[in-house]
């Protein structure tokens, strides 16, 4: 087996770098594997912090919200799934920048595909989100709530939220390799956007504010209502939903991909 | 200073016979002095229209045909450019202008402990870096004890890194680096580190590479080891290649021209 390489003759940056992502899958399981296992390897404790960590959040936010609004139904169920959503999606992009910039520093002095790094953060961070389904699935038989057929459909609610988080994961692993204040930025970005979004307040409270443009206007309360609908109320949503989901979160990720792929020739440059 | 040109190739396409060929290869830097740090200055600037760009050349028109089965010698000064001319070959860096056309698997060693994780043991770096290296889990565990016993770092395989001698990490790096027979090797001063015993074991481990038909690119400062181990040998200077052709002839002319720079130098000082 040849391999010739030709800088004549690259097809587009984009393209280019989904086949050296096929040549090197080993490379991505095992980052994935050392995320995880990295993870779960300093305590025997750790997946249980995985699973107590939002438990804990969800209740200190039940105990304060429920003297300030009128709790809604199932309020313990909704704040878990809003924060295990959010975690997930704000853990994954702001470790996506911190292995970039480690690997950004290794990319100048051996070839890898440059998307590795962000994309098996992005994947470690969705095996976490599984994980942290079991302390939901507590809440639920806590709280009475039962898992209808719906449910089911969760693995595709799962790939907008890849999508969507691996998406602004190149967008801002990009922005942190040329100018490393973004890094210091972004979580700052986080929490404002974490308050914006309907993880920890109830959804009544969004609605109020100028007809619920906050919501429409921000793709990651699709992502979190998908999941709500098809855990917590246990119906199939509208068409009108899923097509609203997948373009948001699939229209960013082909934006960050191809900023990022676009970029990525410079990094080597930039040191 | 003009030389045998077997490498400043007058082709315009590779030949059958190439294993790396470069075509009027030119790489700009931005100069440091220009580059923004914080993305606060970057928005600041923009929107001043403040942004200017200025570069300088580490490679300069750089024409090269390097052979299947060649061990090429590649000397220069400090900040010639030989460093640049490596990671343009090894797919690092692509060059701002011209062509880079590699026929075969790469196995890049361009700095010591590039890839290296000071926290994790030898043998857990060993799996790291081949992994970079683009080698499957199931390659790896076969060359495991191959690499272990040719690195000869005995018991400090289960030490964590940090705890290595530069010699040591040397070892360990060229014995995954050579672990595969490559196409093509690529040694950016690695060897200077080793001792006798060991530059010997790679000096042997690339003959065997040779005669195997793999390419060896070798950059180094010492013109010694340049001279045993390489048939032919470029010089490069303010990134443009100014000599080329046999190991000899090469270094010749390099050394004659370091000593005469040195005698200008000493003249001044005395
Ligand atoms: N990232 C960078 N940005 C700007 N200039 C750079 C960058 N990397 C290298 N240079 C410049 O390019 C020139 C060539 O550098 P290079 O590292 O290729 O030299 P070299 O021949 O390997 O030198 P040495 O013998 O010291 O290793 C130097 O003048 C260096 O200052
Ligand atoms: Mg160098």
């Amino acid at each position: 087996m040849t391999t010739i390489y030709d800088s004549a003759k690259r097809k587009h940056p984009a393209i280019e770098e989904l086949i050296a992502l096929w040549r090197y899958r080993d490379l991505i399981y095992q980052l994935v594997r050392r995320d995880i296992v990295a993870r779960y390897k300093r305590s025997i404790l750790g997946v249980a912090w995985t699973m107590l960590n939002p438990l804990g959040t969800m209740l200190i936010m039940v105990i304060v919200f429920s003297k300030v609004f009128n709790r809604p139904d199932n309020y313990a169920g909704y704040v878990l799934s809003g924060i295990i959503c959010w975690s997930t999606f704000s853990q994954s992009t702001n470790m996506s920048m911190r292995s970039m910039v480690w690997g950004s520093r290794l990319l100048n002095q051996i070839y890898v595909p440059k998307t590795s790094f962000v994309l098996s953060t992005v994947l470690a961070g969705m095996v976490n989100f599984v994980l942290s389904l079991v302390p939901l699935f507590l809440i639920f038989a806590f709280s009475g709530v039962q898992l209808r057929p719906s449910a089911l459909l969760l693995p595709i609610q799962m790939i907008f939220l890849f999508s969507f988080s691996l998406g602004v994961a190149l967008l801002v692993s990009t922005l942190a390799v040329f100018f490393p204040d973004v890094a210091d930025l972004y979580p700052v970005l986080l929490t404002a956007w974490m308050y914006l979004t309907p993880i920890i307040m109830p959804l009544e409270f969004y609605q109020e504010i100028l007809d619920g443009l906050l919501l429409y206007i921000n793709p990651f309360y699709y992502i979190v209502n998908l999941f709500r609908i098809l855990m917590l109320d246990g119906f199939v949503p509208h068409l009108q939903t899923w097509i609203a989901t997948g373009v948001s979160s699939f229209g960013i990720l082909i934006i960050g991909w191809i900023f990022f792929t676009l970029k990525a020739d410079d990094f080597a440059y930039n040191t | 200073m003009i030389l045998h040109t077997t490498h400043n190739s007058t082709n315009n396409e590779p030949q059958q016979d190439s294993a790396i060929f470069l075509k009027d290869v030119s790489v700009h830097y931005r100069l440091p002095s220009e580059t923004i740090k914080t993305f606060k200055e970057y928005m600041i600037r923009l929107v001043k229209r403040e942004i200017e760009r200025r570069s300088f050349s580490a490679l300069k028109n750089i024409n090269l045909d390097v052979k299947k089965g060649e061990i090429l010698g590649i000397i220069g000064r400090n900040g010639a450019g030989k460093s640049t001319l490596m990671k343009v070959i090894s797919k690092v860096l692509i060059p701002s202008e011209g062509r880079v056309w590699i026929n075969g698997q790469i196995s890049p060693l361009l700095q010591l402990g590039a890839g290296f994780h000071p926290e994790l043991t030898g043998r857990e770096n060993i799996y790291l870096n081949a992994t970079l290296l683009g080698h499957s889990h199931n390659q790896i565990e076969q060359k495991l004890n191959n690499i272990i016993e040719f690195a000869e770092i005995g018991d400090f395989i289960e030490a964590p890194l940090r705890t290595y001698s530069s010699g040591m990490r040397a070892r360990l790096g060229f014995s995954v680096a050579t672990a595969w027979k490559p196409d093509i090797l690529l040694l950016d001063e690695v060897l200077s580190v080793g001792d006798v015993a060991f530059r010997e074991k790679c000096v042997d481990r690339m003959s065997y590479f040779r005669d195997q038909g793999s390419t060896v690119l070798i950059v180094s400062h010492s013109i010694e080891s340049v001279q045993e181990t390489c048939q032919n040998t470029i010089w490069l200077d303010k990134g443009e290649i100014v000599g080329s052709g046999e190991t000899v002839h090469v270094c010749d002319a390099y050394q004659k021209e370091m000593q005469r720079k040195k005698s200008k130098i000493d003249g001044k000082l005395f």
